[in-house]
């Protein structure tokens, strides 16, 4: 493929964020002839790609990687427990761990050495607020407050850039509007689907729960024009899930949006790093961890690594896919068949480049004196110090950058080692 | 009514005008009809930027050549391909073009013709108009006129003209007199082009003897039934068919007989039904164009029409079985003060019964798309996103279905709300992390949300979602 062509047919609206004239020129046409490589892994003669997801809404990590080893397990969650001998049992990672089985992808990547789960671990936020969860996970930052810059961008631009392809810098990413994670200094370049996502199930039933309490006029027109009239009541949500309709639709829209990330990743003259972001994991009623809105989306998220694995072809063996969330969710289920905000939680990581196979968990107990403040999976392990092991030993970005610029204020945090095959 | 200062002052914004923008509540909280009131005081209040926009002779007249151009050029590109010759290839025409040669003709992919072009440039001075307006009750007030007098740009050759009327007509008017409006709507091109005077010819007029065509009277019948009197009042048909006899010969220069004024109304004497009339029990002597000036006049200041504009309005602004009381305050005011419509808005304000009824009125189509970029603080580079939003919601610009204009109640607007999420979902995606909820919800709703709406905005899973809700909630879509 030369460089500066896009392949036939496919359909693709690039948006410059911050367009000048020059910038407009490349985002027609000749992206590619701007590729940025980092200098120190070329001269290792490696071409390493960093794809970063972003599950907003706070992943229930015991409903996607349950510790099904632990005595306490069946105690905490009941019925709505994964286990090995469930319908369908979940997947066993080792003898402790098992994978939702709405994941065979991953599971089958993590047998191959080809993925790694980190378990009871949380960014630094320690309160329970989306907005602010979600500014601190992907800005880098300590603590909560205006953010305008994420810690992707700010590592890709600390670096060298590569000579090869004229000294640019960008990122990529996929959506309308950047996610935080990836915006700074360094240009970002992004993607749009044809088709933004359907309004997601979840944001329908909380609309139509205001409007039970609030406007019957409205709730009933909205409950006519979206054939939802079976919806159950507000207070008593534990009725049928209104699923299925949209679970193609978000099926799809994941795969499209990450398989066309892992393309342009793919392409040796195109960006190195991506992120894009997810939405509708906050599952504070029917949570349907093993046949319902949660396994719809973790189905969707598996869909979405397959779909990354063989659009990368070659390339996948230097890729690295992380997937993170801005905190976790209770260890029981509440009264509504959900879970609500907690603290702990999984990252998942998928991708040649990992020396995989393995749960990297410093794992706290689910008995009650163990739980975060009586009630949240307890954190064990800085979810920075993940996040820093793949920047250190993956694109080579130096250590006292990371520690002062990348997630500033975070000397004490070490970070984790051994993440890679080639570290 | 037990309103707090804010609340007082959010329910002027999102009642009277076009919604908070960030600042917009404290702003005028202190005393919201005043406010409301200054907003009519305005130099040149209700007039927009018309330095880069086109009067409604020159757009009628470059889109006539355009349309000349386009046409030569098929023609041409007929003959060539019958002569087998390579063609040439040209670009369209600018708007900015203010001569009226012949531009040359696009053959290939020309992108949106010229009254395209016109009609988008129009729509995007009204749409910036109503996001820099500080409460947009003048605004309200024009989109109110506009409605009332509307013409539809899917009528052949109002394209390119209608973005204009409004500002030729309504802008002009929106703070005068009712008769002065009445007589510039009716007289306006896009007016005798959409309900066809321009073709209603006398019977007895020279065209009429020696065309053999006749009148046309849907004009006359829609200035009585919806611009004046309103149906089933005091007019007959007769009386119709005699107004339509005294309009005869309001038309518009033909372009090929005047290439300076070609697309300008003019009266044409050659179409005009000689003889005096009779309208509604009174006689008008034949005075050329004067005849149909003279019927207008009496139209404007009858009490027919007054209790029709007072009713329209009360149920536009207020509720759709507005108060009696308040109808009949303002329908006393136009009569009072000759339709002084500046007055007429003032009583409005200032009624209390316009400030008491519940907030029921589910907000139209463009004052929800438009109150959801105010309070977001986002002017968009591109309208035409925001154009796609009235269109999927049933209100396109300028393009009402019929000449009785887009509706002022509330149920037939209901039907579009699942088309609302989606647009609330979509908007709010693009929006992304532009925007903070907490922020805008305390900018733009606070004083008028409930406890649950406030929950369901701050416990949302992300901003967009956050702002979807908001943007969907009832108190943001109700005024």
């Amino acid at each position: 493929m030369t460089p500066g062509s896009i392949e036939r047919g496919e359909p693709m609206t690039f948006n410059r964020h911050a367009a000048t004239r020059r910038e407009l020129l490349i985002a027609s046409g000749t992206l590619f002839a701007w590729a940025y490589l980092p200098k120190v892994a070329r001269a290792e003669g490696r071409d390493p790609r960093l794809l970063v997801i972003v599950l907003r809404g706070a992943l229930d990590g015991l409903a996607a990687v349950a510790p099904v080893g632990d005595p306490d397990w069946l105690a905490l969650r009941g019925d709505k427990a994964l286990t090995l001998d469930g319908k369908p049992p979940a997947l066993p990672l080792d003898t402790f761990f098992a994978l939702n089985p709405a994941m065979p992808n991953l599971h089958r990547l993590y047998k191959s050495g080809a993925a790694t789960i980190v378990h009871a671990t949380a960014t630094p936020y320690r309160e329970r607020s989306h907005f602010d969860g979600q500014d601190v996970l992907e800005s880098g930052l300590a603590k909560p407050g205006a953010a305008d810059t994420g810690w992707l961008n700010r590592a890709l631009a600390s670096l060298q850039p590569g000579d090869r392809a004229g000294g640019s810098r960008d990122a990529f990413a996929i959506g309308p509007i950047a996610p935080l994670v990836v915006r700074g200094p360094a240009p970002v370049l992004s993607w749009t689907p044809r088709r933004l996502p359907p309004t997601s199930d979840d944001t329908v039933m909380r609309l139509m729960e205001l409007y039970h309490h609030t406007d019957p006029v409205l709730a009933r027109v909205l409950e006519e024009r979206m054939g939802l009239a079976t919806i159950a009541r507000a207070g008593g949500m534990d009725g049928e899930q209104p699923q299925a309709a949209g679970a193609g639709q978000v099926r799809a829209y994941f795969a499209e949006s990450a398989g066309t990330a892992a393309k342009f990743l793919a392409r040796a003259d195109g960006p190195r790093i991506g992120a894009l972001a997810f939405d509708g994991w906050d599952t504070h009623a029917a949570e349907g961890a093993v046949s319902g809105r949660l396994a719809i989306l973790l189905g969707a998220l598996d869909g979405a690594i397959a779909a990354i694995e063989t659009e990368m072809k070659d390339a996948w063996r230097e890729t690295v896919v992380a997937i993170v969330t801005e905190f976790g969710r209770t260890a029981r289920i509440n009264g509504t068949d959900g879970t609500d905000h907690g603290t702990a939680t999984v990252a998942l990581m998928a991708g040649g480049a990992l020396k995989g196979g393995r749960v990297v968990a410093d794992w706290p107990g689910l008995k009650l004196a163990k739980l975060h403040d009586g009630r949240d999976l307890k954190p064990t392990t800085d979810l920075r110090a993940v996040l820093k092991g793949l920047l250190q030993d993956h694109l080579r970005v130096d250590a006292a950058v990371l520690a002062t610029k990348v997630f500033p204020d975070s000397a004490a945090v070490k970070p984790m080692a051994g993440l890679l095959l080639r570290a | 009514m037990a309103l707090d200062p804010q609340a007082q002052a959010a329910l002027a914004l999102y009642r009277f005008g076009l919604g908070p923008r960030t600042g917009s509540i404290a702003d005028i909280a202190s005393d919201p009809r005043g406010a409301l009131l200054a907003e009519l005081d305005g130099a040149g209040a209700g007039r927009i930027g018309t330095a880069d926009l086109l009067t409604s002779g020159t757009a009628a007249r470059v889109a006539f050549a355009f349309q000349q151009a386009q046409r030569a050029a098929r023609q041409a590109e007929r003959a060539v391909q019958q002569a087998a010759a390579p063609s040439g290839r040209a670009s369209p025409p600018q708007m900015n073009d203010q001569s009226v040669t012949p531009p040359p003709a696009p053959v290939r992919n020309p992108g949106p013709g010229l009254p395209q072009q016109i009609y988008l440039a129009e729509a995007k001075a009204r749409i910036q108009a109503a996001l820099g307006a500080e409460i947009g009750f003048l605004e309200r007030l024009v989109w109110f006129w506009s409605n009332h007098f509307c013409v539809s740009a899917d009528k052949g050759n109002v394209r390119q003209i209608c973005g204009v009327y409004e500002r030729e007509v309504i802008r002009a008017n929106v703070l005068g007199r009712f008769s002065d409006m009445l007589l510039a709507a009716e007289s306006h091109p896009a007016m005798l082009i959409y309900l066809d005077n321009t073709r209603s010819i006398g019977p007895d007029s020279i065209a009429g003897l020696r065309q053999k065509r006749g009148l046309n009277e849907n004009l006359a019948r829609e200035i009585l039934e919806l611009h004046t009197l309103g149906v089933r009042t005091v007019y007959t048909q007769e009386d119709v068919t005699r107004f339509a006899n005294v309009i005869t010969g309001w038309t518009f220069v033909p372009f090929r007989q005047d290439p300076a004024r070609g697309g300008e109304f003019e009266f044409n004497p050659r179409m005009h039904q000689p003889g005096a009339q009779t309208v509604i029990g009174r006689s008008y002597p034949d005075a050329g164009v004067q005849q149909g000036r003279d019927v207008l006049a009496v139209l404007a200041r009858h009490p027919a029409t007054a209790n029709h504009v007072a009713a329209k309005l009360a149920r536009h602004f207020v509720a759709d079985e507005p108060p009696p009381a308040l109808v009949e305050r303002l329908a006393k005011r136009f009569l009072a003060t000759q339709g002084d419509l500046k007055e007429i808005a003032k009583t409005l304000v200032t009624a209390p019964e316009a400030w008491e009824a519940p907030r029921a009125k589910l907000k139209r189509p463009g004052e929800w798309v438009v109150g959801m970029l105010r309070a977001a603080g986002m002017a968009p580079p591109d309208i035409g996103p925001v154009m796609q939003a009235h269109n999927l919601l049933g209100e396109p610009l300028w393009r009402p279905s019929a000449p009785k204009g887009f509706a002022d109640e509330s149920a037939p607007w209901l039907d579009g709300l699942a088309q609302r999420l989606d647009i609330a979902n979509q908007f709010a995606r693009r929006l992304g992390a532009e925007a903070d909820p907490r922020e805008v919800f305390e900018q733009a709703l606070a004083p008028l949300a409930s406890e649950e709406t406030r929950q369901a905005v701050l416990r949302a899973e992300s901003r967009p979602q956050a702002l979807a809700l908001l943007f969907m909630a009832p108190e943001f879509q109700r005024r």
